[in-house]
């Protein structure tokens, strides 16, 4: 019975092809029929629109054989003239059925295309599209949402400016941090030592470095009033001029500038690291009774911060940078969160300027709660409604 | 132990082992490596400047392409070196104003859309998104509770007292969470940099690890 049953098998395994013999030359040699695919229909290329030139966009059906899994993909050939040369200019993956030619030569002028399917074993070349000119537009009408809010924004903060200069009281409430920086200049006087004062590692374009020069023609107010040592390190070379000029004034508004020291202000290096390495030094030899660490701060924040709390200094930092806010909270005995810096310069200053702007945009984060509670119930009640906040949302 | 013969990676090393004395105390070596680097770097800063600003911005367009465009920047640039002098160093103020004044603009619009327009959106999306159900719809609320409450911690027009000081404390519990999820996550690229350094040392330096 047990041979008949191994027989049987060895007659199976004899039957089946991948165990049979190989195939002879003729088998193998045999032509196999190549599979061609369907091209693409519907080819359409028209300026891509809200850009500044110099893009087309082609668009196409799918070829019918992407549903059988037998499209890679679609190159996509651009012309002078539709009996022209086609050149590739760009491939998309199947399920793709546009592209974007960001290469476009010369705007106004007539362009061709034909997209090509990439199948496996063959390829199909669509017909030409109807010509398509790619051109410069001068308004990008994806960007209407943020006209109107930096339009609305601007208007609240002229309102609240114009109040402030005609002399209005303006009310703002008191800001932990910045009530201690007259203390920190208060106890840098009495041990005799400096202020070290560093405004971020940004430029000048940052806001966060707007405020912190702000807050430093405060600081310097203070330290030419009680006659402390400032030293101001600085990274970028226009801050550092800024800073200089800011510091220079401050003393001549204070009535000392013979207290003023040229060298006070001064220029260390560009470099991240060599600037923290740098002021950790100065931090180290010099002992300043306070740092004050404002403005824009990357991965040397906790370098500089661990650094001032080991020489027993009182530490004020204030940055706009999320990642470092958590650093300088746990190092530094005060911080300005995000836009409380952006507050200390106008709470320190009280100039007229700085508080409307500061009460501008106060009213301009509660319109942004009225607008999120109103667009979150409608959104809710109506789905319909939904979709449509969100498109007037959408940043283009 | 077989300690590497490339005598710059044996110069790189003993600058980090300066830097790393730090950790001690301020010392003469930490002071030596200190400022090297400031002023090895402040002489690097300016090449790259060159390099990267000067050179791609002002001397190809105009020497190259010809764009005398390019020449009006460059001379408001210039106008930077105006702070040498005492009696024209007012000058200065104005390249100054075009910078500040070009930056706010250039930054404005995308701020708002970025960090306004785009928040607006995804905070009402995800808590009116009714397909995600349960526990997709609670979050997306305790998300958009979270920016009404942070945002009112932030506002400075009005005394912190009744409502607004119940969701300023709410505000700031979030701001903290936040930032202790931020604080564990960018700790851990800290240390991944400094075993990079020790890696160095061990690696290239001493050999130990192949």
């Amino acid at each position: 019975m047990r041979l008949k049953i191994y027989a049987l098998l060895l007659a199976m395994a004899a039957a089946l092809p991948c165990l049979a013999a190989p195939p002879g030359p003729a088998a193998s040699e045999a032509p196999m029929a190549a599979v061609t695919v369907a091209p693409p229909s519907g080819i359409k290329a028209a300026d891509t629109p809200n850009d500044a030139g110099n893009a087309i966009t082609v668009r196409w059906q799918a070829s019918p054989d992407e549903a059988r899994k037998m499209i890679e993909g679609y190159e996509v050939l651009r012309a002078e003239t539709p009996d022209g040369e086609f050149i590739k200019v760009g491939y998309v993956p199947y399920g793709f059925t546009s592209f974007d030619d960001q290469d476009v030569p010369a705007n106004g002028k007539e362009y061709f295309y034909r997209v090509k399917a990439v199948g496996r074993e063959s390829q199909a070349l669509s017909l030409a599209s109807v010509s398509a000119r790619s051109a410069e537009q001068w308004f990008n009408t994806m960007r209407i949402n943020a006209l109107v809010s930096c339009l609305l924004f601007t208007l609240i903060v002229v309102i609240f400016i114009s109040r402030a200069k005609s002399g209005q009281s303006l009310f703002i409430r008191r800001i932990a941090g910045l009530a201690a920086v007259e203390e920190a200049v208060g106890r840098a006087t009495e041990m005799g030592r400096p202020i070290l004062y560093v405004p971020g590692l940004s430029s000048i374009s940052d806001v966060a470095t707007i405020a912190a020069l702000n807050i430093l023609g405060q600081v310097a107010k203070k330290t030419a009033e009680y006659d402390t040592p400032l030293l101001v390190p600085n990274r970028d070379p226009v801050v550092f001029t800024v800073a200089q000029e800011i510091v220079k004034e401050a003393y001549n508004e204070i009535g000392r500038p013979d207290a003023y020291n040229h060298d006070s202000v001064f220029y260390l290096t560009d470099s991240q690291m060599g600037f923290a390495s740098g002021v950790d030094g100065i931090m180290a030899r010099e002992k300043p009774a306070t740092n004050f660490f404002m403005g824009m701060f990357w991965a040397e924040s906790l370098i500089l911060a661990e650094t001032g709390a080991e020489t027993g200094a009182i530490q004020i930092a204030g940055t706009d940078a999320i990642h470092q806010l958590p650093f300088f909270i746990t190092a530094c005995d005060y911080t300005l969160i995000g836009e409380e810096l952006y507050a200390a310069s106008a709470y320190l200053s009280r100039e007229p300027m700085l508080l409307g702007t500061l009460k501008g945009q106060d009213w301009s984060k509660a319109v942004i709660v009225l607008l999120l509670i109103a667009g979150l119930a409608v959104s809710l009640i109506n789905p319909g409604i939904r979709e449509i906040i969100l498109q007037m949302l959408k940043v283009g | 132990m077989i300690f590497s013969t490339n005598p710059w990676v044996w110069i790189a090393a003993i600058l980090t082992l300066c830097i790393f004395s730090f950790l001690y105390k301020e010392n003469a070596f930490y002071r030596f490596a200190e400022h090297l680097f400031v002023g090895v770097s402040a002489g690097y800063g300016v090449a790259i400047y060159w390099n990267n600003a000067i050179v791609p911005n002002l001397y190809v367009p105009v020497f190259h392409q010809h764009n005398y465009w390019f020449i009006i920047p460059g001379l408001i640039g210039m106008m930077f070196f105006f702070r040498f002098s005492a009696k024209t160093g007012w000058l200065i103020l104005i390249p100054l104003a075009v910078l500040l004044g070009t930056g706010s603009g250039v930054y404005l619009a995308p701020t708002f859309q970025a960090d306004v327009l785009k928040q607006m959106q995804s905070a009402i999306a995800d808590a009116t998104n009714l397909e995600l159900g349960g526990w997709g719809l609670v979050w997306g609320l305790v998300a958009f509770v979270g920016v009404l409450t942070t945002l009112s911690y932030f506002f400075f027009s009005r005394e912190q007292k009744g409502a607004l000081k119940i969701s300023a404390n709410i505000g700031i519990w979030f701001i903290m969470i936040g930032f202790g999820a931020s604080f564990g996550n960018t700790v851990m690229a800290r240390v991944s940099l400094l075993i990079g350094r020790v890696q160095f040392l061990l690696t290239d330096w001493i050999h130990i690890i192949k």
